[in-house]
């Protein structure tokens, strides 16, 4: 049988063991929660989690392309580029998708019915994920940063503004009078 | 902000976190999660104890020798003075309805942000000293010694709180985890432990009257600006007054709402609603924050802070306050100004001059919500409402935590929106009204330090944002909080970009027909007005 035939065939199995994976990484008390509660506005981070994986193992056996990926995989690395995780912990759940794989696909590579080639193939992918997830990682702690400047920006200029300590050119524009935009 | 870990380090990447208990797992205080440390001065502006330079990362807090028993005995006091703090030590039976509604909670997942375990933080303490079980059976019964871990778990978590009252909404026995926070925070600043982010606005309110403490003359250009900014896109002239005594009414607002965008949208919103009624009333330059950051830090502070709008109202002789789009102002008043400062029986109960309706609730705070005057103006017709000229917003209603649960402020602000847009659309029902998700940044936590905390708490309502900007196209986050106003921004830009901030009285300006004003080409803001034949439709959506 062809890798992509059993991958698809034991996709339920390999999703869940992947999703349990992620969960470990949370307390266990967290990782309860996030299983067990299905409303998705009560649950936004197990619910954009599971969706999330559940698009990632889709694309990964359909080609992977890379602006399909992203629709999937950014959720997830934006929701955990802010909780309490180094930036490693923070990724590392693509690779737990291979110790799923390998799990749940042990008996039939030991028989050999899935071609070395094929597989090393899907780790590749794999790794290709993992690089991705790294851009991504990284724009979203570029994006708390710039935050955090624009934040503080926002606060200020506008008071020197309009405690008249500022005088700077006008924007050249059909609104000369000074109009904010 | 992430250490960068050494060589041996990084080979030995552990996935998954300590499985040691709650009590013995201290915490690791990591950047962006936790907010700067009272600078002295704030601190002796306001003759709170133990003023020093110290930061919560570095293992000596300076903190008093006696520290232990300043707590305990401070603990002690509050509770023989405060019945519901004894009854919310005593009653929880963990039965865990709160554990999962905390924001904090669902954005971290760490468990020390369910209130459940939150209070515990708290009760732990509590049962060691006393309760005879706890005395005995120490931690068997879940109580522990007061440590400087235990003090620094406190500092963490108390201040990873925004006392917004989610939990409390589903507690059986109706424990207000809020009221532990503040308790909890009041124990703190007994051993000089607050962040700057509550003392420094607290310190200048006292003195100023203001956040930021803006002098009298600031705040009158800065009003003035609004003014100037309102002629040119109507070519009506507004005419505030400041500090005039005998005016009707007193107008107490958030001092955000005057320099910060887009506050300052609302502040036009206003200031165009007054003139065009013709209300007879005044700004104070005193009086000039409903906001009142003493109730993230003691009651004795909120008291003080409270203190100065009645007194301004007194000085100058109005008839009653009428309240600006703010939201804890709004808990202080509707909660606690009647046992702080009231009642202000020098006060009338506050009657519409418009519309002549009363407003009985307000019977002895004399203090009107501005969505309540208003909602009532619209239902007895008397604006004259454009609601086209807000074609370009799809909207939707971000409940503030304050308004919503702790007055029951839920219906107004609605009536209010749908009639002055039309494409109004709710979130989620387990998201909105009493149900309402903090904004992250609520009960003084709007620092930019704790950006990460923020966006983390910001979590569960940007994901509800997000779901309503999907399905309807909602491009606008309407909300009657000048913090929300400040912290909601920063949250749609990392969760949900393209979803816009703006206040209730805002959207209110853009659709107010003025007397004499000349076409309109913009919105408040400056953006061109949209053809209403092309924008969205024409119907009234819900």
């Amino acid at each position: 049988m062809k890798l992509e035939e059993l991958l698809a065939q034991k996709k339920s199995p390999i999703l869940e063991r992947w999703f349990q994976l992620l969960l470990e990484t949370y307390p266990a008390e967290t990782a309860r929660f996030l299983k067990r509660e299905e409303n998705r506005f009560a649950n936004p981070v197990g619910h954009t989690l599971y969706q999330g994986m559940q698009g990632i193992y889709e694309e990964l056996l359909n080609g992977m392309a890379s602006d399909k990926i992203n629709v999937f995989l950014d959720p997830i690395v934006r929701v955990r580029a802010v909780q309490d995780f180094s930036p490693a912990r923070a990724v590392a759940f693509i690779f737990f998708l291979k110790r799923a794989i390998r799990e749940e696909l042990a008996g039939e590579m030991r028989e050999g019915q899935t071609a070395l080639g094929d597989f090393l193939d899907l780790e590749s992918r794999i790794d290709d994920l993992a690089l991705y997830s790294f851009d991504l990682y990284m724009e979203c702690r570029r994006k708390i940063y710039e935050i955090r400047v624009n934040e503080i920006k926002r606060r200020t200029s506008r008071l020197l503004q309009r405690t008249n300590l500022l005088a700077e050119s006008p924007e050249p524009g059909p609104e000369q009078d000074g109009l904010r935009t | 902000m992430a250490f960068v870990p050494k060589p041996d380090e990084l080979a030995r990447i552990g996935h998954k976190p300590p499985r040691t208990g709650w009590m013995d797992t201290p915490v690791d205080f990591r950047r962006g999660t936790w907010c700067y440390a009272a600078k002295p001065k704030n601190l002796q502006a306001l003759e709170l104890p133990n003023p020093r330079e110290w930061s919560p990362e570095r293992a000596d807090w300076k903190l008093p020798a006696n520290w232990q028993e300043i707590i305990l005995e401070g603990l002690r006091e509050r509770l023989q003075r405060f019945r519901s703090l004894q009854i919310f030590m005593d009653i929880c039976v963990r039965c865990g309805a709160c554990a999962d509604k905390c924001h904090y909670f669902i954005g971290s997942g760490d468990p020390k942000n369910m209130p459940v375990l939150r209070a515990e933080l708290l009760r732990s303490v509590y049962r060691k000293n006393f309760t005879t079980a706890g005395k005995i059976l120490g931690k068997m019964v879940g109580a522990r010694d007061l440590s400087e871990d235990v003090l620094k778990e406190w500092f963490y978590y108390f201040f990873q709180c925004s006392e917004c009252r989610r939990c409390s909404v589903f507690c059986p026995y109706g424990i207000d985890t809020a009221e532990i926070t503040m308790i909890a925070r009041e124990l703190l600043n007994l051993v000089g432990c607050n962040i700057d982010w509550v003392a420094a606005p607290v310190a200048n309110c006292f003195r100023t009257g203001n956040h930021l403490g803006l002098q009298p003359h600031a705040i009158k250009d800065m009003i003035e600006f609004a003014v100037e900014d309102i002629e040119k896109i109507t070519g009506v002239k507004v005419e505030p007054t400041f500090n005039r005594k005998g005016a009707e009414i007193l107008f107490v607002t958030p001092s955000g709402d005057l320099f910060a965008d887009p506050g300052t949208y609302t502040l036009m919103g206003y200031l165009m609603l007054f003139h065009e009624l013709g209300l007879d009333y005044t700004w104070s330059t005193y009086a000039s924050d409903g906001g009142n950051f003493g109730l993230f830090t003691s009651h004795e502070m909120m008291k003080r802070l409270n203190a100065k709008i009645y007194a301004e109202a007194r000085r100058l002789g109005v008839k009653w306050i009428l309240g600006g789009e703010c939201g804890h102002m709004w808990r202080v008043i509707n909660q606690y100004m009647d046992t702080l400062n009231g009642p202000a029986d020098f006060l009338e109960e506050p009657v519409s001059p418009i519309t002549g309706t009363r407003f009985e609730h307000a019977r002895t705070t004399k203090m009107v919500h501005i969505t309540e005057f208003t909602a009532d103006l619209i239902e007895q017709n008397k604006l004259n409402l454009a609601p086209e000229r807000n074609e370009h917003c799809r909207v939707t209603f971000h409940d503030s935590c304050n308004p919503s649960r702790s007055m029951g402020l839920l219906e107004e602000p609605r009536y209010i929106l749908k009639k002055v847009c039309r494409h109004f659309y709710e979130m989620p029902e387990n998201t909105i009204r009493e149900q309402t998700f903090c904004c992250g940044s609520g009960g003084g936590l709007n620092a930019d330090e704790n950006m990460e905390m923020r966006l983390r708490g910001g979590l569960p309502r940007a994901n509800a944002v997000r779901y309503v900007h999907e399905k309807h196209g909602v491009n606008t986050l309407a909300c009657i909080c000048a913090i929300d106003r400040a912290a909601l921004p920063p949250l749609m830009d990392y969760w949900v970009p393209g979803v816009e901030v703006s206040g209730v009285h805002e959207l209110v300006g853009n659709a107010l027909v003025m007397k004499g004003e000349k076409k309109r080409t913009s919105d408040l803001r400056g953006r061109p007005l949209p053809d209403p034949h092309t924008a969205f439709g024409g119907a009234i959506e819900e």
